[in-house]
Order: C-alpha cells, then structure tokens, then sequence
C-alpha cells in the first residue's frame, strides 16, 4: 500500500510517507481515479535541491483521503494528458517553482508571479515581473471567426479578470480565462508570517467564504496541535458556515434574476442576502463574519438570548426568501432562459475535476459535508443536494434546495448548541506533519494543507479555493453557446477571483 | 403575475429612512474605537504588542489607532485588561486626510466637504468608476449593497457607472496588487478632470492584511492623490455612504 489515508481533520508524520517514484505515484494517482477517487490538490514543496510532490486524492465514497508523494527534479512528466483534472494543479507548480511538466498540452502561467527558486519554467527573464496576461492565448482562424476580449477592469462593481472569446459569429467556439490580477502571493507569504496575522489573511482568500476558510485553517491548527475545537465552537462555525451559505446562494439567484431581466426577485434577493449577512454581524461584529472563527474554537460566543432573537429573525427572513424564489421559480419567461443554457457534462466536469454547485449540478455526489464530515456535520449532514441537468437551470436549482437545508440546519442549531467553552488555548504545533482539512464552503470545497519544520511552524502551506477548479467548468459551459448568455452562464458559477489568484 | 404581486405588497418598502434616521448597528459591531488612555496601566504596551497590523500605537502612555491599518478585528480590546480600548457602534469613520485617520482621545475628525467649486460641480451628481485592485471582493460586495433597495444610493444623486469616461472620479478597493498597478493608473488616466479619488477599505489605505506582500501596493496612497479615505474591513455599507455624502457636503458636521 503506497497511499496513507487519513480522515479529513487528520494529521500524518511526514517520516511515514513513503517517497514513492515518479513512474508509481503516476500509476497510482492513476488508479485512484479510476476507482473514482478526486485528486483533490497537487502540489510541490522544496526537499534540498530536489522537490517533493505531494497528491491529496479524495475517495469520497469511502469518506476517506489518501496522501501520495515522490520526488523529482526540475522536469517530470506531465500528468495532465491522462488526468486533465490536474492540468492548472501543474501549471502552478511550474509557475511557483519553475518545475517543467514535461508534454503539458496546455502549459501557460497562472497568476503572473516571479517564481519562487529564480528559474523560470518557461524561459523568462527571472530578475523581471512576468506582465500579467502575457502568453498565447489560444486562437481560431477561418471566414466569420472573430475574437472578443474582455476586462482586466469590467463593467460594474467587480474583481478583475481577461476573458477571450473565439467567436464564429454570435456562438462561442471557445473562452480562455486569464486570471491573476488579484494575486496577492499569500502563499508564498505563509511559512514566514506570525499567526496573529495569518488568521486574518485566511479569512480574506475570497471576501465571501470568509467563514469556509478561516475554518478550513482553524482545522489545520486544530490537527497539528492534536487538540480539536470544543463542540459548542464547532457548532457555532456550521451555523455561520450555512448563514454564508445562505447569503451567497440567495444572492447569486437574485443575480440570475438581473441577468434574465426578473426584477421583483432581482431586488427582493438583493436586500435578503443582506438580511443574512446581518445575522452574521448579529454573530460576531462582521457582516463576512470576520473576527469569529480563531484556532482553537470561536472568539465570540453565542448566549440563549442572541440564539432566541437569531431565530425570530431567521423565521421572517426565511419567509421572505420563500417568497422570492417562488415567483422566480414558477415564472415560464424565467425558466425558459435558464433551462439548456449554459451545459456541462457530467464527464467533463469530472474529468475536470469540479467541485460544489457546479459539479453537483451535472449530477456528482460531492459534498465535504456528506462525505468527509467534519464537527458539527458528523453524523449529521445527509441530505445531498444534486441536479441533472447541468445547466443554468441546475445550478439555480442546486442553490434552492440547498437554500431550504441550510435554513433547517441554522434553525435546529440555533435551537440546540451544545454546553461547555466555545475556545481552548492550543499547544505547540506537531513538528514535521502534514495535516489536511476539508470544508465544505458554498462555492464548493475549500482544501488547505499544511506542512511544518522541525519547529512546527509552517513550511509549505497549500490552499485550493473552488474557484480554481470550477473555472475551467465556465469556459465549458460556454461552449457553443451565444455569447450574450456569457453573463447568465457566469453569474450560474460565481466564482471567486482572489480565491483563485490567491 | 398575481403572486408576484401579492409577493411585492408582502415584503414592502423596505429602504431605510437615512438620513434622517440613524442607522442602528449590531451589538458586536465594530466601529470607531473609543480610547481612554486613562485606563492605561503606567507603561502598558500590551495592546501595541498585539496588533499584527502596527495600527495600535502607544506615545506617551497614550494608545492610537491607525483606522487605516485597522482590521477592525477587536483583539486589541478583548485582550486590554484595563478597558482602555472598546469599540463603539459608531460607523462614521471617513476622513478627508490621512492624519486624521489616526484615532485616539481626541473628538474624531470626520470627512470635510468638498471646496466649494467641486462641490458645485460634483454636489448633485457624482459618477464613480469602481476599481477593484487586489483585494478579497468584501469591500466591492458591500459597495454592490449600496444601489439595493435599502441604501438606494442613486437618491442621493450618486452611481457606480461602467465607463471611465463617464466617472466624475475612482473608488479604489484592494492593496493594489503588481498586476493591477498599470490597469489601475490607466483607469484613473482616462477620467476626465476635474476628478476625485477615493480609497475604501483597509486594503486600499495600507494594504490590508496584505500589507507588506512583495505582490502588493500597501494601497494607493503613493500612487494617487486621495480625496477620501474610507477604513473598514470592509467598510460598512453606511460608513462608505455617510463618507461620501460628507465629501459632498450633504451631511452636516453633527449628524
Ligand atoms: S482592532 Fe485594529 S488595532 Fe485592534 S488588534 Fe485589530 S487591527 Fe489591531
Ligand atoms: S479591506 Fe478587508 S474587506 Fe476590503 S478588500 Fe481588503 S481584505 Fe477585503
């Protein structure tokens, strides 16, 4: 047995991964996928003058997580041609430590960064800032083919991005995304970054997962101390964890609602998500519920009084949200824009390797929550939401139903919080471990890993937001589609910028 | 069509009677920090440890708050023993200068209107061009907020619009990251003059919790001259809108 496994929230020596080479860690990356396993993150880590890859595979039927490892030089070869869904996993590797992957079909930057070793994947002057957007970007030729190109800076109130568009006319051939513009280089930053100001970086990956993310980081401190948060803070994370969800979810279809032209759940939806966000300030000061999720259980606590007038004001809320979604639901015009536009595939977005609404819309049980529980969801969480359609349509409908849960699931927990301390103080960190943590944040699942030295501190820290791999579902999406249906299929995502640019 | 209307009596009016009401915020929500340096043990510099972001400062046994490094994160008064530091509700934080972001005793200094020229030109119709340069998409989905029912920022004469060309000025969020500088220079060149900028949120005052990343700015405080500065992380809905409408001069000193 090659693979170690481990359950989500687990913690391995790195001593006990085996260093596997590259010809097996293939094959068995290979072999894990065809028993259905998700290479859930990729990545390389310094190891001397060589480096180490390290593989988090996610076997979600058997709520297990498998960690595979090897070690190369400057080049290996690419597994992209066999196993597309780690296609953009490699091209940060190469971009981050100038490692080739040899027969990449696809081998671009991501995020425009220098790198970090001062050797160049491809060939750049290492001393000079790479220009953001500076590659080939894929092109069609031919009578009638036209290209459209959009952004950095867009219109409205909204993260930066480039998109092309290969046009034959109004339909789209294809769509490259060029990102990078938001890169911030957290996670070049981390290993030598005080923990004060590491919780704060966390919970602004992506503005809007705040919760998913800090939790995510609190799991991984939680794990390398070997002390887990008390139930009554892990209960009161998956309350805000469902209100983010909430939220989100509910913006995101007033969203769909502008695109199509719906107004009264368009500006219904709009003021709603609010409503949510200010139960997450009522929580915690933060209407992103900054400040409320801390290694070790949560820095604010929540009494039987704010639960009582918490609920009473989710009790009016949820109505109105009723009522919103019900007009748009049950209006023809509406569905008749969102049903057929904008398909995925259920073995592309596998094959991609999509994650959250996007890939539980084309039909894939993938939910952390169900799969790989965590805290208050153990044992708990078993309803999961899916679609068949993969359309505009089932990522709407996706959002609805996960709506209805996510209010059962804040009001039974409102209703019933478990009794002791909602924070410990935790011991030092297990030094030389690898520790992993899964959460299932709206968008999809937020992956964090972390490595520490031989004083516990961080030495490699990994960060998968959703958004880096539900990009590629978007330009898929596109396909063939008109291009006038770009901002319906886009808004269907919602995607994060800075969570992918990191 | 019935049900959408029966839908739209049921939920109502629902856009908040500002100003003429004031705006009632959480329990737990962090505003302008009170401080009350007599409270301070002799020599205590505990919360000046604390603060990852260098925004709490103590001089002469007197703590300050840099509301431009703050993260409004309310470590430093959970951990003062002495409760010298606490946060108010109170969300009136913009300011006109840079100094005066620097919070401490003394009564707060707020936003100064415009001079009476830009206030002619831009008092009753001002175009902002938003641009969003790094940061983590907080501060612009509470910026959205404002056109919602609740703020309706357009009453007051005021709108996000596509087009440089068309903006009276930009409203910078983010640290200004290295692949953001040149779109963002770009932006701000294509305004006609005169114009105004506006930075909004931490990330774009000082960088943020980004401050000090080699792939970031530490905000657009070098590369642009700043009419209003904005602080929050992100800055609540109706701290942005109170700053704006102060620079207009719509609000009088008092309220
Ligand atoms: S609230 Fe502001 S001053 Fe206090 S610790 Fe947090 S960032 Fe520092
Ligand atoms: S100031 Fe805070 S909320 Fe605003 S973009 Fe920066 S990190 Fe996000």
């Amino acid at each position: 047995m090659s693979a170690l496994t481990l359950k989500n929230g687990g913690l391995v020596p790195l001593a006990e991964l085996e260093i596997l080479d590259f010809a097996a860690f293939a094959a068995a990356l290979r072999q894990e996928v065809d028993a259905q396993g998700r290479i859930a993150a990729l990545f390389a880590a310094p190891a001397g003058e060589q480096f180490d890859l390290f593989a988090l595979v996610a076997r979600d039927r058997q709520g297990q997580l498998a960690v595979l490892r090897s070690r190369v030089g400057t080049r290996f070869a690419s597994l992209t041609p066999e196993l597309p869904q780690v296609h953009l996993f490699e091209r940060e590797i190469a971009e981050q430590y100038g490692l080739v992957p040899e027969g990449h079909p696809w081998f671009k930057p991501l995020r425009f960064h220098p790198s970090w070793t001062g050797r160049d994947a491809w060939g750049r002057d290492p001393r000079r800032h790479p220009l953001v957007g500076e590659m080939d970007y894929y092109r069609v030729a031919g009578e009638e083919v036209h290209e459209v190109a959009v952004g950095p800076v867009h219109a409205g109130i909204i993260e930066p991005g480039h998109f092309r568009f290969q046009c034959h006319g109004e339909q789209v051939l294809h769509l490259e995304i060029s990102l990078g513009y938001q890169h911030r280089a957290v996670e070049a930053l981390l290993p030598g970054t005080p923990a004060a100001k590491i919780a704060h970086q966390m919970e602004t990956l992506a503005g809007d997962s705040t919760i998913a993310h800090a939790s995510a980081y609190a799991q991984i401190c939680e794990a390398l101390a070997g002390t887990p948060a008390p139930p009554r803070a892990l209960a009161i994370r998956a309350l805000a964890l469902e209100l983010e969800r909430l939220a989100n979810h509910v913006g995101d279809i007033g969203g769909l609602a502008t695109d199509v032209g719906f107004l009264p759940t368009a500006s219904f939806c709009g003021r709603i998500r609010g409503d949510y966000l200010n139960l997450s300030a009522e929580l915690c000061g933060s209407r992103f519920g900054r400040g409320l999720v801390r290694p070790g259980g949560t820095a604010f606590d929540l009494d039987a009084s704010l639960a009582a007038r918490m609920l009473e004001r989710l009790e009016a809320v949820a109505r109105d949200t009723r009522g919103a979604l019900e007009i748009f639901f049950d209006s023809p015009s509406v569905l008749a824009r969102l049903e057929g536009t904008g398909r995925v595939a259920a073995q592309d977005a596998a094959a991609l390797g999509l994650v959250g609404v996007a890939a539980r819309a084309c039909g894939l049980n993938i939910d952390a929550r169900r799969h790989h529980p965590w805290g208050a969801y153990l044992d708990r969480f078993d309803h999961l939401v899916t679609e068949d359609s993969g359309d505009v349509f089932a990522r709407a409908r996706v959002r609805r139903r996960e709506i209805n849960d996510s209010l059962r699931w804040v009001r039974d927990a409102l209703r019933d919080l478990p009794a002791g301390p909602s924070r410990l103080s935790l011991p030092a960190r297990a030094a030389r471990h690898l520790a992993v943590a899964l959460v299932e944040g709206w968008r999809g699942e937020v992956v964090h890993l972390a490595l520490t030295d031989q004083d516990g501190r961080f030495s490699r820290y990994k960060i998968v937001d959703p958004s880096f791999r539900n990009w590629s579902g978007l330009a898929m999406a596109l396909r063939g589609e008109q291009i006038s249906d770009f901002p319906l299929c886009n808004k269907s995502f919602n995607l994060s910028y800075c969570g992918f640019d990191l | 069509m019935f049900k959408i209307l029966r839908e739209r009596i049921r939920q109502g009016h629902r856009t908040y009677p500002y100003p003429v009401q004031a705006p009632v915020l959480p329990e737990r929500f962090r505003g302008r920090p009170r401080i009350d340096p007599k409270r301070c043990p002799p020599g205590c510099r505990g919360c000046e440890d604390l603060c990852p972001y260098g925004a709490l400062q103590v001089r002469d046994g007197q703590p300050r708050i840099d509301l431009g490094l703050c993260l409004f994160c309310g470590e430093c008064a959970a951990a003062c023993p002495a409760g010298a530091v606490t946060f108010t509700r109170d969300h009136r934080l913009a300011v006109r200068h840079r100094e005066d972001l620097l919070s401490g005793a003394d009564e707060p200094r707020l936003a100064q209107a415009l001079d009476a020229r830009m206030k002619k030109l831009f008092g009753r119709s001002l175009k902002l061009r938003q641009v969003s340069a790094g940061g983590c998409n907080a501060c612009e989905a509470d910026l959205n907020v404002l056109s919602t029912l609740v703020f309706d920022l357009g009453r007051f004469g005021i709108q996000f619009v596509a087009s440089p060309r068309h903006a009276d000025g930009i409203l910078v969020t983010g640290p200004v990251t290295e692949n953001m500088k040149s779109a963002l220079l770009d932006t701000y060149a294509a305004v006609p003059e005169p114009k105004l900028v506006i930075a909004s949120g931490a990330c774009a005052i000082g960088g943020g919790p980004f401050r000090g990343s080699p792939e970031v700015h530490n905000g657009i405080g070098d590369l642009l001259p700043v009419d209003l500065y904005i602080p929050g992380c992100p800055p609540h809905p109706w701290t942005a809108l109170d700053g704006l409408l102060r620079l207009l001069g719509r609000l009088t000193q008092k309220s």
